[in-house]
């Protein structure tokens, strides 16, 4: 069987320009940012991202790299928007595939079993009709007064997850209470990344957890990412909670130019390892005195 | 504040947030055994005080992916939720709205006179002046289950001719498609920091039910980028002396509902 080990740099060479990545997690929850940094470190570009958006969209916006975002929200969740994103949309500089969140799902589902559309009620009179123009509804073949949207297969080209754990075959695991969609991602994706805090042997899966904790078969992962920590700085139950001090000091920093500017040079100029070591010394910042 | 005993201490007492709190709570009566779903501070409490008076049937998440028995305080994460009676990742949510099992108060940056709700953006949406959050749910619940809102800042700039992008769905634009849209729609109450609207008119059109205590119909109307269907206005209810003590001690002794509505 494969070992399906690699470096996130190694995940960041396989998406080329142009090409439609989707990103698991949620908001500003288990996003695989390790593998996000290291795009930011590539020269791709013309990205089409689908994501239930978090900082991943942000930085992802902010570097240039992203085409069109295909979306529902995007959100920190305790900081209601990404400055980034806003930033980005209101320059009117990006194109926009903007859903109804259940619609994402259905699209998603699309995708993963291979047909033409998903039939949602989501949609049906509001203006995501007018947003998406290529939307068509479809009349129920059952009930000619039945109407409802036929949501198109959200496909992707690579699919990027933060798990838990998992193998080095690419069975990964969840552990906090929620799965959120990254196994439908992988399954709607040509190729799927999966990063983990722990790459552990396959029996040590099940050791302590429910079978039922294995979101995801190395029948639909390419590849398999060792990074602990790397979902920072966004929540990985039960490893960590979303890290709400340098959430803040990101949106503060993206707000201002030379901010940003001096945010880049502390945590984005360098390696994982170079970021990992640069939040320990961010915690570790004397209070500052005024 | 636990010495308020007596419904006339109380009827001195009760701010404006306390208010408003009872009068989301009140979108829940009758609800039954639903997911109920508070966006925002004050419906968040409302939500919990229904669950502890007038909708003990309610089903309520600790707003990540559990299920909780008890009411704990606004706030409480992890072992202090207390008992688990459910399991509610994203995906189940999902179903539920799809199934209807579901009653939500969601916030509103604009929102018309049909109930048109607006969370995506301000101004055109290739180009817009503010990005806000995107439409959410707000489609798929307003064409799936019940749907209230709650606006802690009563202004024009809210309640506008018309919304920019409609993200949850109005009374007319629900109607204008056949029966497919409208078969599920019920959006019915709109709660502010001045006043109670619905929508029981003959056409649908939004409606002054109730003033808070101290707001007038004139400043209501000034506040309303559009006229108001005013007929046979009351007052809204103030909260018992219960209701605050079940505000202020259990549910959210941290005071966060001032945050969201100072007095």
């Amino acid at each position: 069987m494969t070992d399906k080990r690699m470096s996130a740099d190694d995940v960041a060479a396989q998406v080329r320009d142009g090409m439609t990545v989707g990103i698991g997690g949620w908001g500003s929850r288990r996003k695989p940012m390790s593998l996000v940094r290291a795009l930011l470190r590539t020269d791709v570009r013309d990205l089409t991202v689908v994501s239930f958006g978090g900082p991943d969209v942000g930085l992802l916006c902010q570097a240039g790299k992203v085409r069109k975002v295909v979306y529902g929200f995007v959100s920190l969740d305790s900081i209601a928007l990404d400055p980034h994103f806003r930033a980005a949309r209101e320059a009117g500089s990006l194109e926009i595939a903007e859903y109804d969140e259940g619609m994402c799902l259905a699209g998603l589902r699309a995708a993963a079993h291979r047909l033409p559309f998903m039939p949602i009620r989501a949609g049906l009179s509001s203006d995501v009709l007018t947003i998406n123009p290529d939307l068509r509804t479809i009349t129920s073949p059952y009930d000619p007064d039945d109407v409802v949207v036929a949501m198109p297969p959200l496909t992707l080209d690579v699919a990027l997850v933060h798990l838990n754990a998992a193998d080095q075959l690419g069975n990964a695991q969840y552990l906090g209470p929620d799965a959120y969609f990254d196994d439908l991602f992988c399954m709607a994706a040509k190729e799927s990344y999966v990063s983990c805090e722990r790459i552990v042997p396959t029996e040590e899966l099940t050791a302590t957890a429910p079978v039922q904790s294995l979101l995801l078969s190395r029948m639909f992962v390419t590849g398999v990412v060792e990074s602990p920590g790397s979902a920072h700085f966004t929540s990985c139950a039960p490893d960590y909670g979303r890290d709400e001090s340098f959430q803040r000091h990101y949106v503060a920093s993206a707000r201002e130019p030379a901010a940003w500017a001096e945010f880049e040079r502390q945590f984005l100029s360098g390696s994982e390892d170079d970021y990992q070591a640069a939040v320990r010394a961010f915690d570790e910042r004397p209070a500052v005195a005024l | 504040m636990s010495q308020l005993t007596s419904d006339q201490t109380g009827r001195q007492q009760a701010t404006r947030a306390e208010i408003c709190v009872a009068a989301c709570a009140d979108t829940w009566i009758g609800a039954g055994e639903v997911l109920a779903s508070p966006i925002g501070i004050v419906p968040a409490v409302g939500a919990r005080l229904a669950r502890l008076t007038s909708a003990p049937d309610l089903v309520m998440s600790d707003g990540e992916a559990l299920l909780i028995m008890d009411v704990p305080k606004l706030g409480a994460t992890g072992s202090d939720v207390g008992v688990i009676e459910g399991w509610l990742p994203y995906r189940r949510v999902f179903d539920i709205v799809a199934a209807g099992r579901r009653q939500v108060m969601m916030g509103a940056s604009q929102i018309d006179r049909y109930g048109n709700q607006n969370i995506s953006a301000i101004g055109d949406w290739r180009h817009p002046a503010f990005q806000l959050i995107g439409v959410r749910g707000a489609p798929g619940n307003t064409v799936n289950h019940r749907t209230d809102y709650w606006v802690p800042r009563h202004s024009r700039r809210v309640f506008v001719e018309r919304v920019d992008v409609v993200s949850g769905v109005g009374h007319d634009r629900a109607r204008a498609n056949g029966a497919a849209a409208a078969r599920y729609h019920d959006v019915r109450v709109v709660v502010t920091d001045l006043a109670v609207l619905d929508f029981a008119t003959p056409d649908r059109s939004m409606r002054l039910r109730s003033v808070h205590p101290g707001v007038t119909v004139e400043q209501v109307q000034l506040a309303t980028g559009f006229p108001l269907v005013v007929e046979d206005v009351t007052e809204t209810r103030l909260p018992n002396a219960d209701e605050l003590h079940l505000i202020r001690d259990v549910i959210d002794p941290a005071g966060l509902r001032n945050r969201e509505l100072p007095s």
